[in-house]
């Protein structure tokens, strides 16, 4: 028998192997194969809302692009004031968790929270419409008479308090959970050594915190981010029962006119749609599937950007 | 340890996002009817499965009716979607559902287009089998009865009329306790059948004041927009001084207006919808056995009311499967019955057809072949 370079060891091939790296193939290619399916079909029923003539599109839009844009707009808005309250609050209990509640307590809050994001969003939408919303409108009353100098609490204030920004706190209490346990995690990774070293140096709790803690794992913190975005962008059941919607692009949160979002809009027009406006809905759909997708890339980038300080070391 | 606590929460922080995610994704629920359990007296001889598609608004009633048809008819299984009116006509005309339900009758585009279930040299037909007073419910502390006429609506609902205690609502309800407050005006914000027979009523009735065209979509932009019947019934119910146009099914706990009829106030009453809606003439120029009806939303007869919806079954006249046909006839016949008429009363609160009007449907049903 001649062998040409005997340097070459070659691993024998065994069956457990052979199957293990088979299976996870065929799991990859399933996912790519569902996104591009999905994404076909996007883009194929699409285009006879992207191609109409005037007329023919919902809300005598003109053409598609007037029609989508105060659902776009309204997709981000809603979501971004969602992100404002969330963040600060996601971040002050993943600190709580990791660095100031006693274990036993920090056990119990965390499973809580994770209790939190098991609630269907139907649910947070009947909280919203029956509780939050008539609770907080005599507080955007106050608002609107008393700081409605403030240029986003003016406008005619709603009567029912179903305004964009009791939708952004619905999305807000949606998107915690996830945002607090990826906070968390990264928190609990921050390395003892540097937390100690700060301490040794004779810094304070929160001085500790604010120098060895928060900045190893702001990556993490963005990507949470990132994640809580991707979650109210999509929210559709709690914003569609919730929101008082109309086709405007405002900026105002109190009042009753407030721009829809594509998700919401969707399952609000779909069950009456027909012919072409069930192509113009695709279409929208498909807006939000780019933006979703932008909203991913932005974030992998900024995890990225990272890398040496983020969780994964 | 420390590693063990958190690989472990990691762990549980991933069950929960599987959790979460199980949550977003199930969150539709089938719409079949129960199956029939108990056997009927007398053996039914009819068998075979009708699948209908169309208006939501009729979903309850035709829950209702198939699961109590598939009672009688142990050998039967109906399935109804309520994927909307538009939907509905667009399944039945390309041949994918057996039957529609629709808010509207088949327009002439589509009675135009041969349904591939139909008999060749045969026409689809309407039959009206569902009616839904609509209301105008409001919430005031302290007023009881509340009368408005058409152009008052109209101007409440345009936003040209503003307070509770403008001129013209006071004018005619001398002696009510009407505060000096805002309205808050409730529509639908999804497209509805609902909206577009409010729509229908008011341009009908006060054309000067409201000045669109009747649609399905709210045509102005004013007041609070909330989704469904539920929706909108939620929205009154936590806003005071609110008012909203409602199908009478979800208006309960409510204030309801009494509407001017000609020259006198009406209350609601199911009767004088289901009246309307019988002495309104057939749509001109359809076959004979179609029976849209073009509400005669100007009636001035005692106790009328005009504001109403009519849900049509969408069947073909003569099938050319002939088995089907005699399914699609059984089960418009039920439904049109004034055993499937009560039976929709009781389940989605409708008004039950007068008995004129259902006579005339079940003459017309007993020629589907």
């Amino acid at each position: 028998m001649t062998t040409g370079t005997p340097g070459a060891i070659k691993a024998k091939m065994r069956m457990g192997d052979r199957v293990f790296s088979g299976s996870t193939i065929i799991a990859g290619a399933i996912i790519l194969a569902v996104l591009a399916a999905v994404a076909v079909f996007l883009i194929a029923q699409s285009i006879p809302a992207l191609v109409a003539r005037p007329g023919q599109l919902p809300n005598a839009a003109p053409n598609f692009w007037v029609y989508v844009w105060p659902l776009v707009f309204g997709t981000i808005w809603a979501a971004a004031i969602a992100l404002i309250f969330a963040t600060p609050i996601s971040i002050g209990v993943a600190l709580f968790i990791s660095h100031y509640a006693p274990r036993r307590v920090a056990q119990l809050l965390g499973y809580v929270i994770d209790l939190l994001a098991a609630v269907p969003s139907v649910v947070f939408g009947l909280w919203g419409i029956q509780v939050l919303a008539p609770a907080v409108q005599p507080f955007y009353a106050w608002l609107n008479t008393n700081v409605g100098w403030f240029p986003l609490f003016d406008g005619q204030v709603s009567g029912t308090g179903r305004t964009i920004l009791t939708v952004a706190i619905v999305l807000a209490v949606m998107i915690l959970p996830i945002m607090t346990a990826v906070c968390r995690e990264v928190f609990l990774q921050t390395p003892r050594l540097h937390e100690e070293a700060a301490l040794a140096l004779g810094a304070t709790r929160w001085e500790m915190i604010r120098t060895a803690v928060l900045p190893f794992g702001r990556p993490g913190v963005v990507s949470a981010a990132m994640l809580g975005l991707g979650r109210a962008l999509g929210e559709t059941m709690a914003v569609a029962m919730v929101l008082s919607p109309a086709v405007v692009v405002s900026f105002f949160v109190l009042t009753s006119q407030n721009p829809n979002t594509i998700a919401s809009n969707i399952a609000l027009q779909f069950p009456e749609a027909a012919g072409l406006g069930v192509n113009t809905l695709i279409a929208s759909g498909l807006v939000l599937f780019v933006i979703t997708f932008i909203v991913n890339a932005v974030a992998r980038f900024v995890v990225n950007r990272r890398k040496a300080f983020s969780g994964a070391n | 340890m420390n590693f063990k606590r958190r690989a472990l929460t990691r762990a549980a922080s991933i069950a929960a996002i599987a959790i979460a995610g199980t949550m977003l994704l199930s969150s539709c629920a089938a719409n079949e009817a129960p199956a029939a359990g108990s056997a009927s007296t007398a053996p039914s001889t009819l068998s075979g499965t009708l699948n209908g598609i169309g208006s939501s608004a009729q979903g309850a009633a035709e829950i209702a009716w198939s699961a109590d048809f598939q009672t009688a008819n142990p050998n039967v299984t109906v399935n109804y979607d309520p994927q909307g009116s538009g939907a509905g006509r667009t399944s039945f005309i390309s041949g994918a559902a057996d039957f529609a339900g629709s808010d509207a009758a088949l327009k002439d585009t589509e009675l135009a287009t041969p349904s591939p279930l139909c008999a060749t040299g045969t026409k689809a037909i309407d039959l009206p089998v569902y009616i839904s007073p609509i209301a105008i419910a409001y919430n005031v502390d302290g007023l009881k009865t509340l009368k408005l006429d058409a152009a008052t609506i109209a101007g409440i609902f345009k936003g040209t009329i503003t307070s509770w205690d403008d001129p013209a609502i006071k004018a005619q309800n001398a002696g009510a306790a009407l505060p000096s407050a805002p309205i808050t005006v409730v529509h639908r914000s999804d497209d509805s059948g609902t909206t577009q027979n409010f729509t229908e009523y008011l341009s009908a009735n006060a054309p000067t004041v409201w000045d669109k065209p009747a649609s399905q979509t709210y045509p102005y932009q004013i007041g609070d927009a909330a989704k469904g019947t539920s929706g909108v019934a939620d929205a009154v119910k936590g806003a005071k001084n609110s008012i909203a146009y409602i199908d009478e099914s979800g208006a309960t706990g409510l204030g309801i207006a009494e509407l001017k009829v000609g020259s006198s106030y009406v209350k609601i009453s199911a009767a004088g919808a289901a009246d309307v809606v019988a002495k309104s003439p057939i749509a001109p120029g359809r076959a004979s056995g179609d029976l849209a009806i073009a509400i005669d939303r100007k009636i001035t007869d005692k106790n009328a009311w005009p504001m109403v919806l009519v849900s049509y079954l969408i069947t073909c006249q003569k099938y050319t499967d002939a088995a089907k046909g005699k399914l699609v006839a059984a089960y418009a016949a039920y439904a049109a019955s004034s055993a499937g008429q009560q039976s929709a009363a009781k389940n989605a609160g409708s008004a039950p057809l007068s008995t004129e009007l259902a006579a005339k449907v079940a003459k017309v049903i007993a020629t589907i072949k």
